[in-house]
């Protein structure tokens, strides 16, 4: 079966005064239909870029300069406007945003905003049915269907995250991409989201793109994951292959910079230096002013996201 | 209402926690409730002023040379805690004291004096530094609050060797640059640097890291816990963080809607906790490794500080919540040897 999502070579650049800022480079990766990869990386590794590429919502300076997002065999980036809104987004491929505090409308109800997103993505629907249709997404997400008559400031953030991912699923997407989901909630509330999202990614057989730069989180919610830094994907496996044998050394440290709430007490570790201006990024490997393997090869060519170790395990690391 | 019984296990624990041992800060029966804003009818209606109970009568004394974790999620109070415990706010109730003297009650131009002993580092070093002042500014102003150092020169000598201790070398390079010419880390490490310029004897460090990425928390943690160490200083560590709390500090208290669940050394908290609460914040965590089974999450939220559950404040989303926890609130006892839990099931 042919992937869900196949991202080819995206490259996306925002222009500023100063030139190309260039947060996404190069980057290639697959989804499986009931799939969720995770992007993990930090500030300005272009993650949220990517996810922004992928419906095709970038602010105004950002332009797709290479590449193809493939989504059912059709490619996004090349498709009008006016298709992606009526094709796409929603329809196709949905978002969840960071900040589940500020996505609703202050001054209408939750279920009015959910109504409004089904009657504008499906024709035929009159406004009782989208909002039978809102109750029963909000009984899905574990809120209470009466709640559709509320408005945000009633919910708490648990139940504003819940309604946000009921949104997303309104028009039964094939894809949802969540952007950093249940970063701004306190630690029990982010795992009851998560585990809804897990239990929903099951039952409707999603596909999912979870960018975050917690790699905990994604260790719990994927199955592939994909680390970028610096605007590239440096290391691409399954879950178990990133987190058992990382190859790349900024994985590495990126992997031990994470205290685990398991095991002993310890000094902790950290990457040093700080990531690179995309403006001028590095000659070469990105990584290379901070790693503590460098090469003369390293500050020479980027190197290339090829096949090391099993399975389907990449690397971009010239010590492979 | 107090009955005797409990006010004489009142006094005990507060003795536990305090007397007879070296300790830098104690706080007895700490309160701090805001008053909440009203519109017009609601002042013309109600009677009682609405309150949120931000902290809500806690006890406990912080060791000479430890680090402190105070942890919990938003809305638990730790934050209010730390601000009450180097007098940026005043108490409702209840007395604290700074090395066995009540700073309580003490006036805004008494308290002045003992900021050259008490500093705070806070979340946001984009917000926490003043845009228009250079680094050397930055961290000479408590000098030239606490008129210390008497030359320029000697002022400069300080900035360096501030400079010097969170690592940011050579120091000239520093000195005369402005805020948003430095990285989120570099930030960070100028507002540490500013807190311990005056070697204080107390410090709390409210989520310094938070707002960093991961790959550099981990330097500004050390280096904090390096100064500690060489300054001597103690320090309360406000955090969500439970997995840094743990790596970071010597002893870590849980906090709940204003009132302190449990306390004790981290290992201890972290690997055996008692509290219901404790162990499901814990069991939230999440880990970094995908063969990993979660158990079971609870379900609700953090309710309202202005109007907590009577009893028990966990008993709404505790499993094992029974009749006593909806009526009597538990006090925070010694369960085993300096291991301080609030919960019905150890009494």
């Amino acid at each position: 079966m042919p992937p869900v999502l196949d991202v080819q070579d995206l490259t996306t650049n925002y222009l500023t005064a100063r030139g190309w800022v260039r947060a996404a480079e190069d980057v290639n990766f697959k989804v499986d239909e009931g799939e969720a990869l995770g992007i993990a990386g930090e500030s300005g590794s272009g993650k949220t870029t990517v996810a922004l590429s992928l419906l095709k919502i970038l602010p105004k300076n950002g332009r797709i300069r290479k590449g193809k997002i493939l989504f059912e065999g059709q490619d996004v980036v090349a498709m009008s406007e006016g298709d992606m809104r009526k094709k796409i987004r929603w329809d196709g491929i949905a978002i969840i945003f960071q900040g589940a505090m500020n996505a609703f409308n202050p001054v209408y109800k939750v279920g009015d905003q959910i109504v409004e997103a089904i009657l504008a993505h499906e024709e035929g629907v009159d406004k009782k049915t989208a909002l039978e249709r809102a109750r029963d997404l909000f009984q899905m997400v574990g809120v209470e269907p009466e709640r559709v008559d509320n408005y945000p400031h009633e919910f708490s953030g648990g139940m504003r995250q819940r309604a946000l991912i009921a949104m997303a699923l309104a028009a039964n997407p094939k894809l949802v991409v969540a952007d950093e989901p249940g970063t701004a909630l306190d630690v029990i509330v982010q795992a009851q989201t998560l585990k809804l999202m897990r239990e929903l990614k099951a039952r409707l057989n999603l596909s999912m793109v979870l960018i975050s730069h917690d790699l905990s989180i994604i260790a719990e919610t994927c199955e592939k994951v994909a680390i970028m830094y610096a605007g590239r994907i440096v290391e691409y496996g399954s879950a178990e292959d990133i987190y058992n044998e990382p190859l790349h050394p900024y994985t590495q440290g990126l992997i031990k910079a994470f205290p685990s709430i398991k095991g002993a007490r310890t000094r902790l570790v950290s990457i040093p230096g700080q990531p690179p201006d995309l403006l001028n990024p590095p000659k070469g490997c990105r990584f290379n002013p901070r790693c503590p393997y460098v090469m003369d090869v390293c500050r020479g060519e980027v190197p290339l996201l090829e096949k090391a170790g099993k399975g389907d395990h990449l690397v971009a690391c010239y010590l492979y | 209402m107090e009955n005797i019984s409990e006010k004489t296990v009142e006094e005990k624990r507060v003795e536990a926690l305090g007397n007879g041992e070296d300790y830098v800060i104690r706080v007895e029966k700490l309160k701090k409730h805001f008053p909440l804003k009203k519109g017009f009818f609601e002042t013309l209606l109600s009677r009682e002023e609405a309150t949120v109970k931000a902290v809500d009568g806690i006890n406990f004394a912080v060791r000479k040379g430890e680090i402190l974790g105070l942890a919990g999620e938003s809305g638990s109070g730790k934050t209010t805690t730390g601000r009450l415990l180097v007098r940026l706010v005043p108490p409702t109730e209840g007395s604290i004291y700074f090395n066995g003297k009540d700073i309580t009650k003490l006036t805004e131009s008494e308290v002045r004096p003992l900021r050259k002993e008490m500093q705070i580092i806070f979340q946001d070093p984009f917000e926490s530094l003043d845009p228009r002042m250079v680094v050397k500014d930055i961290i000479a102003e408590p000098l030239r609050v606490q008129k210390i150092g008497r030359t320029e020169g000697e002022v400069e000598e300080r900035v360096k060797q501030a400079l010097v201790d969170v690592e940011m070398v050579p120091p000239d390079e520093y000195l005369f640059r402005f805020p948003h010419e430095l990285s989120g880390g570099q930030r960070q490490r100028v507002a540490v640097a500013r807190a311990f310029v005056l070697n204080p004897k107390f410090v709390v460090a409210d989520e310094p890291v938070s707002m960093l990425d991961v790959s550099i928390r981990a330097e500004i943690l050390n280096l904090m816990v390096d100064l500690v160490q060489k300054k001597g200083s103690t320090v309360v560590f406000i955090t969500h963080d439970l997995a840094v709390a743990k790596h970071v500090c010597d002893r870590i208290a849980i906090m709940y809607l204003g009132k302190i669940m449990e306390i004790s050394g981290s290992d201890k908290l972290i690997d055996s906790p008692l509290h219901p609460y404790t162990q499901a914040l814990i069991a939230a965590v999440p880990i970094p490794d995908p063969s990993y089974k979660r158990t079971d999450v609870i379900s609700g939220e953090i309710p309202s500080p202005v109007n907590p559950p009577p009893g028990c404040r966990f008993n709404t989303r505790c499993p094992y919540a029974h009749d006593r926890c909806l009526i009597e609130e538990p006090p925070l006892v010694e369960v085993e040897a300096d291991h301080y839990v609030a919960c019905h099931l150890y009494t």
